[in-house]
Order: structure tokens, then C-alpha cells, then sequence
């Protein structure tokens, strides 16, 4: 059919767009300076690995990669863990000021970070969590709970009650009915809040960048670095950048079959 | 309008078909004339939907050839068919009004207004859903919501035939009754070409003029009701029609005709001659129920047999009888009372059905 | 569903409520603080009123990079609201490559935003990236290091590449969600493809639509990293976001107590027009 055609033309032409800036990082990425700032070229002609390797052997470099990994999974199982229990209250039960509660929590979602950063600094600092880890994590908490509670509730609702009637009958206390039995029920639901909650902690820099200095600097600030005296080194600023694509292609693979049950948030 | 025809058709599910059990549809002909009204029987998973998404063209068939008034369809969308169809289960757009839930097939093909409103309305009238034309489609119940699915196939008077997938499943019953028969007016006002699909006979023979029973991917018979009834082409058609279905014993061949547990059934001549001319060892004799007669003497032909039990149901009462190793069904009057004497079981030849591979063997050239 | 009522609930609720209040609550409360205060350095502070807020309300830098904010938003809800819809129409439906195009969209969404800008900025200059070349080859005299139109364009291209695959993949799963036998009755009904998509598609799809288009809008509305990289809020304040404008204002004139002011009304904004969109959208629909 002349239709499928010209969708499938359509769709390449725009994975084409999307493709081709990050070709061109890549491809720069394997170029050394001297061929970058001359004539351009469509593949490198000395293909090197040098700018990958400057990044492997200065622990400043992949320390940073190291940092954000270590925010970001910190990130996401906090998230994890606080918004499932929520997300089931909400799902199950009416109690006092739910909805207030419940709406207030999406208002954070709204909140421009750039609001935040002085007060956050200073909160961090006083409770002597500034350059942690942990700091980053919370603080990206803000924004990621919020949206977990909201995807799993999307989906806990959609989990008839009578499952968890049924479950007590049967004799099973609510931690083992919890883990057990519920848990598995909303698979696609857990896997989509971890997607979110890792692709917002990993792609944000302001909050990470404003909370650390040495100790838990995110790779995404140290790439400012290559802005040096003689100028910008453009080979490792590409090689940096083509690194921090991996993790979340690395993500997306994971999760490509829960996407489109999970991306609807369960509420279609 | 149009004539239907199925030639050599076969449908298969899977890329690669191995056997014969791959196939959902078995090579078939079949002719469904302009203007008829029938009914495609069969128990589920038998084919019966596969065989209407055919027609329609939502599936394009694995083998052979869908006709139009003799045109080859094949290769014609769904969409330039032109043809009705309503689903088991109701599908209503629910973002729109009762109204233009109904005017939307219209509305399609640029019928203009003046008209949509006309057919809408009268359509309306006959499903009884004039109260609700204002309604949003999503907050019907479901046999609300059915109703406005089967308006959709009706407000089309032009089309080639309306094909219907177990309309009346989510209906109450009171209203299916009345359902089908608003059906049947429709049928006789417009004259156009309906396909019936139910695995209820008595659906089927109070809609339809033809009813084709389908097993196993093919239509084995296709008949008025009454010949189904008398003359079952195919045991499963003997057996799936009439309640309780009718008696099939296994049987093998004998000097006279066949017999079981040293029962003699003798056959007349022609069909003697008929069955020694096949080859197949799998004989099974069949009678209804309502056929058989109940004698307190050994008459001639009568078999004697024993009452397992006897269950009243108010209009006649059905016997089991034992009869060597078999158990058969009776159907007799209100007012028999056995009598603890010993009892045979008569066969009357004219409905004793003689059933060779599962098909009916029949005595060529004689008319019954 | 109908839930039961139990305030024990409460306790589930406790952690969520605990840990964003701690990164929500304290942090607010000292942006309150500051907005009502003068401050000189950390052991004097003046109590003035609503000043700041007076003060930052008049102000026209202010009004500029709001207005050039909301024609940002504007711009980018009207092409990536449709542009992923129509890619999420075009994405093959099953099979391997269904999930290697869903792969490759989604990409873009899991870069560092820092990153999508350093992307653009090499990508868009005329001496070592593709885009800038291959425009100033054909002719066109692009650069978005001086030319403030340009440099406009550049960020909202930017930030189509960047965001509209998450419209089309929330799109997408809408879309998947709608069982074929919508798609069957309406072939029956002879329904031509633009039928189909307005009359079924189109309806199917607003839940997800109503996040896809919040999500954008507030986090368009709230964008700072990547025009931030790209060039800098220039030439000129032609790419300077609301962000930016407050940070320049917090950080490099520590002018505290307006920026603080400032950082509540833009608050504000961002809740009043999620609150306006949801609710104009949810009852567009219920009208009739």
C-alpha cells in the first residue's frame, strides 16, 4: 500500500533528524583536534581512540561517571521505595486530605529548579550533606517522587481490589501479599517509574552541579573542564558526550517492551 | 445487494500451515444468494467469525476466492466492499453522541444531512433509541450500546449484505427476542442479504430461511431448518441440532445391512449397494430421538432394550434406553407410562440414517 | 474504585510526605523568607514588605524574558504537540522495528541536557558542525553566535529534536492502547484515515495528550540548561529564559530578595497555567 510507504519514508526521515546530530558528536569523537577544526569531514580519516582514552586514565574524568551512576541509582531506588507504599495508599484508600496531598505533591513537579538552588545549597550545607551523593539523590527525590506516585497509582488502580481481598483470605499478611503477589501484578508500571526517575535524575545537571563540588561532581559538569587556556578541546567534549548517551541507551533497552503498555501511565 | 461466493476457500492462521488442523477455514464453496436471510451455525472455534472477517475483508483469506455478484473481491479493501457488519462484542466510538454514532457511516460516504437525519431517525425508531440520540455513546449500557453498534449496520440501505457476529450475546433475553424479529422486518423491507452467525439453533431458525452449519472449518450442510432437522448431512449436524441431539451408533457391516452387539439392522437394497461400494470401516447408523417408537411386542425390526431413566420435562419426556452396550435417547409423549414389562425400540426406516465417514449416504436418485 | 476509608493510610503516605517536604518545604520557606527581606549579608537582614515583589512585578528586563518565555512555550507546544503525534502515527506498529525505532526516539530524551546543548553547539557552527556547514554551503548566512534570530531558531530546533519523541512515544503507547476492533467497525463504516484518526485515534489519545502537553509546557516554561550552553542567553537576551534572568539575578548580582520574589511569582505562573491547560482540556470534553 502506497500509505505504509510514505509512513515508512516519514519515520525514517525523522529518525534521520534525530540520528544525525549524534553521528556527528560520535563521529567528531573520533577525530583527533587538528582534523575537527580543519576541513569537515563526513567519517574521521585518522580514526582514534585517544579522546576516549584520556577520559579512562584521568580518574577525574571517569570519576565523574562513576558520581552521576552512583546519584542516579541511588535516585531511583529511593524513589522506589518510598513512592510504592504511597502510590498504594492512594490507589486503596481514602484518608484525611488525600487529594490536597496528592495534588501538592505534583505541584513540585512544577517547581523550576533554578527557584531552588540558593535554598537548597544552604539547606544541604547545614545538615553537612553538601558534595554527597546522597545530596544529589534527594534532591532529585523532589521532582522523580512525585512522578513515580503518580505512574504507580495509574497503575495499582488498574489491579482489581479483590485481588488484594482474596490474598488476605488466603492467609497472606499484607508485607508477603505486598511483595509477593502485588509486586509482579504491576511489572511494566515499576519498570516505567524507574525509566522516569532514572532519566530525570540523568539528564539534570543544575541541582547535581549546585550540590557538589570535588567528591561527587556528575560527569555532565565536569565536561565544562575542556574549556581550557588554548581553547575548546573538541575531541574530548565529544568522547565525553557520546559516554553519557550509553547508560540511557543501555536504559531504554531494558524497558523497550514496557514502553508503550508503561508510557500510557496505565490510565488509557 | 449481491450475491456472495466463496470458491475454494481456505484460511490459515499460522505463515505455514502444516496439517489439516493449521487451518481455521477449510477449502469450501459456498453461494449465499442476494436477499436471502441465513444463518452460520457451529460451535465456537469453528470457523464461524473467521469466515464473516472474509467476507468483509478484514482478513484476506490464506486460499481462493471471496465473489461479489461473480466479481473477484480478493484484492478490494474493507472499506469499498461496502458491507455491514456487527461485532460480538459492541464497539461504539465513545466520543460521540448516540446520533452521530449512527450517522457516522453516512456521514463517510457525504450522504447529505437532510438524509443522515432521516435514516438516523428511522433507524432510531426501530432499535427504540430515540431517547438517547442526544446521549454520549460512552455512557450506554451494554445493550445499549449493542443496539447503537447494530444501528450502525442497518442506517446503510445500499449495502451488500449485513453480516452479523453474534449480535444478541450481551442482550437481555426479552429484548433478544424482540431484537431478532425487528431484524427480520428489516430483512423483508430492504431485501438485502443478511448472514446470521449464533451457535444457537433456535437463533438461528427463527432469523433465518437457510441455516449452514459449520464444524471443524466447513460448512457441512446447508438447508431450511426443517431438512436439517429430517435429513442431517453430517453426523455432527444429527447431533448439534435438535435436543437431545440425534442417536449415532457404530456399526459394522453384516450380510443384511449392519449390526451392533449382535443387533441386526437390515438395509434396503439400494443402500446396501451403496455402502459395499465404499471402503471405510467407520459406519455409524443415526435416528432422532423424536423417530424412535416405543413397542410393548416384539414386532418385526423391534429391538428390545431397558429404561435407564426417564426425565419429564413437562411437553414430553425423554427416555434413556439401554439397548446391548448402547444408550439412546427417546423422545415420546406426555402420557407414556412404561409399564415394567419387557420393551423394543423400533427404527423406522424411512428415519434411520446411515452415515459412512461422518457424511450421509444417501440412496442416488431417490427423493425422500 | 471505590476506596475504604483508613487514615492509617497516613503511614504509607509518611516516607513520600517526609522526603519532599525536606527538599520542598524548607527550601520554600526560605525563598519566602528572602522575598520579604533586604539582605546585606548573613547577620543583617531588613523586613520590607512587598517591595521586592513591587519592585521585580515593574521590572521590564523581567517582562521581557517573561514574554519571550511564553512565546518559547507557545512555539514549542504548537509544533511538538502535532509533530509527535504525526511521528507516533507514522512508527510501525509491531515487530523488530517497532522497537528499534522506539529505541532510537527516545534517545535524545536520555541525554544530559548539558550534553543536547554542547550537541547543537558543535552541530550548528559553520566550522566544524554539519548543520551550521551545510546551511552557510547552500547559502544561507546562519549563525547563532551573533545573529539573535538565528540563535532563537536554534534553541526551539534544538529543543524539538530533544523533547518531541516524548510526545510521540506517550503518543504511541495511546496509541497501542486502542483495540483493533475500533479500527474494524470503522472500515466497516467506511471511515476515510482522516475519519479514523479524528474521530477515533484523536479522542483515544487526550489522556495521554493532556500530559504530554503539561510535561512540555512546564518544562519548556522551566528551561535553563541546554539554550544556557548552546549560547549563553545571547546574543543579546535574544535566548535569555525566565531561568536564566533569575539566575543571573540570585547568583551573579546576589540580589537576593527580588530574585527570591521573583522565583514565587514564576512559581506561581507555572501552577496557574498547568492548573489553566489541565482544566480547560478535561472539560472541553465533558461539555456536552
Amino acid at each position: 500500500m502506497p500509505m505504509t510507504k510514505t509512513k515508512t519514508l516519514g519515520i525514517t526521515l525523522y529518525i534521520l533528524f534525530v540520528l544525525t546530530p549524534i553521528y556527528w558528536l560520535l563521529n567528531m569523537s573520533f577525530k583527533t583536534n587538528e582534523e575537527i577544526t580543519g576541513d569537515l569531514s563526513f567519517w574521521p580519516k585518522e580514526f582514534t581512540f585517544d579522546n576516549y582514552m584520556v577520559i579512562f586514565t584521568d580518574p577525574s574524568w571517569y570519576m565523574g561517571y562513576f558520581n552521576s551512576m552512583t546519584y542516579v541509582a541511588l535516585n531511583v531506588v529511593i524513589t522506589l521505595m518510598v513512592a510504592l507504599p504511597a502510590a498504594y495508599a492512594f490507589s486503596r484508600y481514602k484518608f484525611l486530605g488525600d487529594k490536597q496531598m496528592f495534588f501538592w505533591l505534583l505541584t513540585n513537579r512544577m517547581a523550576p529548579p533554578a527557584v531552588f538552588l540558593l535554598p537548597f545549597f544552604q539547606l544541604y550545607s547545614s545538615v553537612g550533606l553538601f558534595d554527597t551523593h546522597i545530596a544529589v539523590a534527594l534532591a532529585h527525590c523532589l521532582f522523580n517522587v512525585p512522578l513515580a506516585v503518580w505512574i504507580l497509582e495509574g497503575f495499582m488502580s488498574g489491579v482489581p481490589k479483590e485481588i488484594d481481598e482474596t490474598a488476605y483470605i488466603d492467609g497472606y499478611s499484607f508485607p508477603r501479599f505486598f511483595v509477593r503477589i502485588f509486586l509482579p501484578m504491576i511489572r511494566s508500571g515499576i519498570g516505567v517509574s524507574a525509566f522516569f526517575a532514572f532519566m530525570f535524575s540523568w539528564v539534570e545537571l543544575l541541582l547535581a552541579r549546585t550540590l557538589t563540588s570535588v567528591e561527587a561532581k556528575p560527569i555532565a559538569a565536569i565536561m565544562t573542564r575542556t574549556i581550557g587556556a588554548t581553547g575548546v578541546d573538541w575531541g574530548v567534549l565529544a568522547a565525553a558526550g557520546v559516554l553519557t548517551i550509553l547508560p540511557g541507551l543501555l536504559v531504554i533497552w531494558f524497558v523497550r517492551n514496557h514502553v508503550a503498555k508503561g508510557f500510557a501511565l496505565g490510565r488509557v | 445487494m449481491a450475491e456472495i461466493q466463496l470458491r475454494s476457500l481456505a484460511h490459515s492462521y499460522s505463515k505455514e500451515p502444516k496439517g489439516r488442523e493449521d487451518y481455521a477455514i477449510r477449502r469450501m464453496n459456498h453461494i449465499w444468494e442476494q436477499g436471502g436471510a441465513y444463518a452460520l451455525l457451529g460451535p465456537s472455534g469453528c470457523g464461524k467469525s473467521t469466515l464473516l472477517n472474509i467476507i468483509s475483508g478484514l482478513l484476506s483469506p490464506s486460499e481462493g476466492e471471496v465473489l461479489f455478484d461473480g466479481v473477484k473481491v480478493n484484492d478490494i479493501d474493507t472499506r469499498d466492499r461496502n458491507i455491514a457488519q456487527v461485532f460480538q462484542f459492541p464497539v461504539v466510538y465513545d466520543s460521540m453522541s448516540v446520533f452521530d454514532n449512527l450517522a457516522f457511516p453516512l456521514r463517510n460516504q457525504n450522504v447529505s444531512e437532510i438524509k443522515v437525519r432521516k435514516k438516523v431517525n428511522e433507524v432510531a425508531e426501530i432499535l427504540e433509541l430515540e431517547d438517547l440520540l442526544k446521549r454520549k455513546a460512552r455512557n450506554l449500557t451494554a445493550d445499549e450500546k449493542q443496539k447503537v453498534s447494530m444501528g450502525r449496520g442497518l442506517v446503510r440501505d445500499d449495502v451488500s449484505a449485513i453480516l452479523f457476529d453474534e449480535p444478541l450475546t450481551v442482550i437481555d433475553p426479552h429484548l433478544k427476542w424482540k431484537l431478532r424479529r425487528k431484524l427480520k422486518q428489516i430483512h423483508e423491507q430492504f431485501n438485502i442479504t443478511m448472514v446470521y452467525v449464533t451457535h444457537d439453533q433456535l437463533e438461528a431458525s427463527t432469523f433465518a430461511d437457510k441455516i449452514a452449519v459449520m464444524y471443524e472449518g466447513q460448512v457441512v450442510q446447508f438447508g431450511t431448518p426443517r431438512e436439517l432437522f429430517e435429513k442431517p448431512a453430517h453426523t455432527f449436524v444429527g447431533y448439534f441440532i435438535g435436543s437431545p441431539g440425534m442417536n449415532l451408533i457404530d456399526v459394522q457391516r453384516s450380510e443384511r445391512g449392519v449390526c451392533f452387539d449382535g443387533f441386526e439392522l437390515p438395509l434396503n437394497e439400494d443402500l446396501a449397494k451403496q455402502l459395499s461400494s465404499l471402503e471405510s470401516d467407520n459406519i455409524k447408523v443415526g435416528i432422532r430421538p423424536e423417530f424412535i417408537c416405543m413397542q410393548e411386542q416384539p414386532v418385526e425390526g423391534a429391538l428390545p432394550c431397558d429404561i435407564n431413566h426417564i426425565e419429564d420435562l413437562g411437553t414430553h419426556k425423554v427416555l434413556t434406553l439401554q439397548l446391548g452396550n448402547q444408550v439412546l435417547k427417546a423422545i415420546v409423549g406426555e402420557d407414556y407410562e412404561p409399564d415394567g414389562l419387557p420393551l423394543y425400540a423400533c427404527f423406522p426406516e424411512q428415519w434411520l440414517k446411515l452415515y459412512v465417514d461422518e457424511y450421509l449416504v444417501e440412496v442416488q436418485g431417490s427423493e425422500q | 474504585m471505590n476506596k475504604t476509608q483508613n487514615n492509617k493510610a497516613w503511614l504509607l503516605v509518611l516516607p513520600v510526605f517526609l522526603l519532599v517536604a525536606f527538599s520542598a518545604i524548607i527550601p520554600l520557606m526560605t525563598v519566602v523568607n528572602y522575598s520579604v527581606q533586604d539582605i546585606f549579608d548573613q547577620n543583617s537582614a531588613y523586613f520590607v514588605g512587598a517591595e521586592w515583589y513591587r519592585e521585580v512585578l515593574l521590572d521590564p528586563r523581567l517582562h521581557d524574558s517573561l514574554l519571550r518565555q511564553f512565546g518559547f512555550s507557545g512555539a514549542v507546544l504548537l509544533i511538538e504537540i502535532p509533530l509527535g503525534i504525526l511521528v507516533a502515527l507514522m512508527m510501525p506498529t509491531r515487530g523488530v522495528m517497532a522497537s528499534l525505532s522506539l529505541i532510537l526516539l527516545a534517545i535524545p530524551l536520555l541525554i544530559p541536557w548539558n550534553v543536547v546543548g554542547t550537541i547543537w553547539q558543535i552541530f550548528g557552527r559553520a566550522d566544524i558542525g554539519l548543520f551550521g556547514w551545510a546551511l552557510n554551503n547552500l547559502g544561507v548566512d546562519y549563525n547563532y553566535a551573533a545573529n539573535p534570530t538565528d540563535a532563537w531558531f536554534t534553541v526551539l530546533l534544538m529543543d524539538v529534536w530533544h523533547w518531541t519523541s516524548l510526545v510521540a512515544l506517550l503518543c504511541y503507547s495511546g496509541l497501542r492502547a486502542i483495540p483493533e476492533a475500533f479500527y474494524q467497525a470503522a472500515r466497516i463504516d467506511r471511515a476515510s484515515k482522516w475519519a479514523i484518526f479524528r474521530f477515533i485515534q484523536l479522542p483515544r489519545l487526550k489522556s495521554v495528550l493532556i500530559i504530554g502537553v503539561l510535561l512540555r509546557f512546564m518544562d519548556s516554561f522551566m528551561i535553563y540548561t541546554e539554550p544556557f550552553v548552546l549560547t549563553g542567553g545571547g546574543p543579546g537576551n535574544s535566548t535569555t529564559f525566565l531561568s536564566q534572568t533569575l539566575t543571573q539575578m540570585a547568583i551573579g548580582q546576589f540580589d537576593l530578595g527580588p530574585a527570591a520574589a521573583f522565583s514565587l511569582v514564576y512559581f506561581l505562573i507555572v501552577l496557574l497555567v498547568s492548573w489553566l491547560f489541565f482544566t480547560t482540556i478535561t472539560h472541553l470534553d465533558n461539555r456536552k
